[in-house]
């Protein structure tokens, strides 16, 4: 694994709080320069520490006015390919993320719908119908914040 | 409200947020200006928030990832306020939602390896105020997670 120093740390925190902060300002803000500063965004990007960039976006404002998390418990287990579970409900368009989790439930699930009437027609006729889906329980979100993390 | 052109631009950013301006006027079949008219607009609107930075904290040596579901203990009036705030100053805590259901509050833990886990664990997570009850998810893999809104 490479190794990174502080300076690194310091940038990843400047851009997780603003991601489209000019070099020349992180520059300033870090005491080095420009050039220095798109060298290091280059390699935490080449690396993979910097995965992607994501658009964030007002959901309400596009119609999009509830947040359900769902955890999917698979039944009968031995006749469902895992695969087929994941590809079917990737496949949703509604349903943002997938992760595969150990615990109580197998797979969480983050599916986005216009109101709760819209999530109960997801839930019946693309979850429910899923290759292997058993138990299901909801949690509707309320608000999320991401921070910053270790850094 | 949006249109088709609106919505045919902010599938394309979801899925790529860097795209050149260039290479969206030939994919929507707009002129430059049109474009650039438009993507100023949905900022202006509201629509579009801005852009984040996607972390991969397993290349900074960071291999696990716990959701924690959290009931709180709803008889103490301030127990969201008391426990939000103090989950914020964990620094291994890099997501909290609260919810509607079964669950009041979720937390994405991440730590460096199975023994850190277990430090954070018992050092910080069981020292938050008012958790009537604790459930553990660990996380295998992220199937899908691009989180892109289907407008």
């Amino acid at each position: 694994m490479s190794t990174y120093d502080e300076i690194d740390f310091a940038l990843l925190g400047l851009l997780s709080k603003d991601a489209e902060k000019s070099a020349g300002a992180l520059a300033q803000q870090l005491g080095m320069s420009q050039p220095a500063i798109w060298r290091r965004i280059r390699r935490l990007e080449e690396n993979g520490v910097i995965k992607g960039h994501r658009l964030i976006l007002d959901r309400e404002k596009l119609g999009f006015g509830v947040t359900v998390f769902l955890g999917i418990k698979l039944s009968g287990k031995k006749g469902v390919q895992l695969e087929d579970f994941e590809r079917a409900v990737s496949a949703i368009p509604e349903v943002q993320t997938v992760e595969h989790v150990l615990g109580m439930y197998d797979y969480r699930l983050r599916v986005v719908a216009r109101n709760i009437a819209d999530f109960e027609r997801i839930l019946r006729r693309r979850v429910m119908t899923l290759p292997g889906a058993g138990d299901v329980e909801a949690n509707v979100l309320l608000s999320e914040e991401r921070r910053p993390g270790p850094i | 409200m949006l249109d088709d052109l609106d919505r045919r631009l902010l599938r394309r950013l979801q899925l790529d947020p860097a795209m050149a301006m260039a290479d969206l006027s030939e994919i929507s079949s707009s002129t430059l200006a049109v474009v650039s008219r438009r993507l100023k607009r949905l900022r202006s609107e509201g629509v579009v928030l801005g852009k984040e930075i996607l972390i991969d904290w397993s290349k900074l040596g960071y291999s696990v990832e716990v959701s924690l579901r959290i009931t709180l203990d709803k008889t103490q009036s301030r127990a969201f306020d008391d426990f939000l705030a103090a989950a914020r100053g964990i620094p291994q805590v890099i997501e909290i939602q609260t919810f509607l259901g079964r669950v009041d509050v979720r937390l994405s833990v991440i730590a460096k390896d199975m023994a850190d886990y277990q430090k954070v664990y018992r050092e910080l997570i069981i020292a938050l105020p008012h958790i009537a009850d604790i459930q553990a998810l660990m996380h295998i893999a992220r199937i899908k997670s691009d989180e892109v809104l289907p407008v």
